[in-house]
């Protein structure tokens, strides 16, 4: 009972410093995507319609999450892809990102722009994924 | 209705095919509405190639020598593609990694090959633009030297720049981008990022380059202000060297390089951010050199070359750039230095990366994961 009590006094730091790993790994996702993806993506993650595919509020990337984050690890979709019921067919670059960074730009896009992700990405899982 | 549309837009066309000596400023492009369709011409695929080719040069016996972004060369020769050996290890991040390839201009009798890439000696520091030179020999690059390594060298993934031209004296001419580092580099000449260079071919610094004497300068700049061109051509008329440069928002450029000259950015521009905010409210300043032309909308203008071959008809003198936005190859006609008509070639083919005139006066585009493609006459 004791245990349990001192699980409960510890709970809230836990989901506290959650969040601020959250929001660090936030803040660097965005001066990183301000580098490598604002150029195409556009600053308000919509894209450029029929062209580049929209990350802001994109049915493809929060249906499709962990191919999006492949895409990002080891350089693009091959062939059509459907996002918010416009076409698009271009692949993207591998951008030569390391994992912890690819986590972070993850972070800020799936927290940007109206959208909202309830857990965090983390170096460990970029590193687990296999092509 | 639809018949009085195609009407007026053939009366269009029309129209605008006899307003050649009418210059065309970029504000009245807006929408690409004057860039006009070309047709004559059919694209011939050379090979194909699923990776970024982003440097291309086509040799005497019309074999292709072609870089990939992530960090090989292919000598592709009588339909076979052949990996060559002896490439320098690249820093492959964001738009760094292996870029340009420009033969010697003696190419034929001492095959020297010049490579343009970013490079990293630890990785967590990050990288910057070098330029080497080897000989290749026996599907082989050997003997290899690096002539220059820019720094101080960055993570970003910005705006290396990287393209190579020799001019008649037989000096190099390369660009390094700002690395994204648009208020620290351009505008300081004790840094390198945003310039133009110019070394002699083994490497070392002319000493009539208008920086040599200048305590802490960087020698080998030979202009600034720039922000990251990646497209060079030697005017053959002239003898000087052209670039285009990815600008901001609105703010690709044309420019003619001269001597020490500084092209402003980001003091000036006529671009804005991405965002839309204002970079700078100034369009020109004194001692700012103004450019040719600059394009609105943006295209990314990803190469430049100018047309010196007598195979197509009526192209003779004009320049292409692929635009890298609109994945088209755009040709432009210049008229006393102005701007007077600009057209699409294979729209929709992909995103051209480097567009070059090869000995046999054809033109040869590579297609970002495509391949590499021929341009035909149609006659």
């Amino acid at each position: 009972m004791k245990i349990l009590n001192f699980v409960y006094l510890l709970l809230p730091f836990a989901i506290f410093s959650q969040d601020i790993k959250l929001n660090e790994s936030i803040k660097r996702g965005k001066s990183l995507y301000e580098d490598f993806c604002v150029r195409c993506h556009m600053p308000d993650g919509k894209g450029q319609k029929g062209i580049i595919p929209p990350i802001a509020e994109s049915d493809f990337l929060f249906n499709h999450l962990e191919e999006s984050i492949k895409a990002l690890k080891f350089g693009g979709i091959d062939g059509e892809i459907i996002v918010n019921g416009v076409k698009y067919n271009s692949r993207m670059e591998k951008m030569g990102l390391y994992d912890d960074e690819i986590a972070d730009i993850m972070n800020y896009t799936l927290n940007t722009w109206g959208n909202k992700y309830e857990k965090i990405i983390d170096e460990k899982y970029v590193k687990s994924l296999k092509k | 209705m639809k018949k009085i549309l195609s009407i007026y837009l053939s009366l269009t066309f029309f129209l605008l095919n006899f307003s050649c000596a009418q210059e065309i400023k970029p504000l009245d492009n807006i929408g690409s509405s004057k860039v006009v369709d070309e047709k004559n011409y059919e694209m011939e695929l050379v090979f194909e190639d699923e990776n970024l080719i982003w440097g291309l040069e086509i040799l005497e016996d019309n074999s292709i020598l072609a870089s990939i972004k992530s960090g090989s060369i292919i000598h592709y020769k009588d339909g076979v593609k052949k990996e060559i050996k002896g490439v320098p290890e690249v820093y492959f991040r964001g738009q760094g990694g292996l870029l340009d390839l420009e033969l010697h201009p003696d190419f034929n009798k001492n095959r020297l090959v010049y490579l343009s890439y970013a490079f990293s000696k630890n990785k967590d520091d990050g990288g910057n633009t070098a330029i080497a030179r080897a000989k290749f020999v026996n599907d082989s690059l050997e003997n290899l030297e690096v002539l220059y390594e820019g720094s101080p060298v960055s993570r970003k993934g910005q705006h290396f720049g990287s393209r190579m031209v020799f001019d008649n004296e037989k000096y190099l001419y390369f660009t390094i981008g700002d690395r994204g580092d648009r208020n620290v580099n351009p505008q300081d000449i004790s840094v390198d990022g945003g310039k133009v260079y110019r070394i002699k071919d083994d490497g070392t610094v002319p000493s009539d380059n208008p920086f040599y004497y200048t305590p802490n300068a960087k020698k080998a700049i030979y202009s600034y202000g720039h922000r990251n061109p990646q497209g060079i051509f030697k005017h053959p008329e002239t003898g000087k060297i052209w670039t285009n440069e990815h600008g901001p928002k609105g703010g690709d450029e044309i420019n003619i390089i001269e001597k020490g000259k500084n092209y402003g950015w980001p003091k000036i521009t006529f671009g804005i951010n991405y965002s839309g905010t204002t970079i700078t409210k100034n369009k020109s300043l004194p001692g700012m050199e103004q450019p040719l032309y600059y394009w609105l909308p943006s295209i990314a203008p990803s190469s430049f070359e100018y047309i010196s071959s007598e195979v197509y008809p009526k192209w003779k003198g004009s320049l292409l750039a692929g635009a890298l936005v609109f994945k088209y190859i755009e040709r432009i006609e210049i008229e006393n230095n102005k701007v007077i008509s600009r057209s699409k070639i294979a729209e929709g083919l992909g995103r051209p990366r480097d567009v070059v005139q090869g000995p046999d006066g054809y033109i040869y585009v590579s297609i970002e994961n495509k391949g590499v493609y021929k341009i035909l006459p149609r006659k």
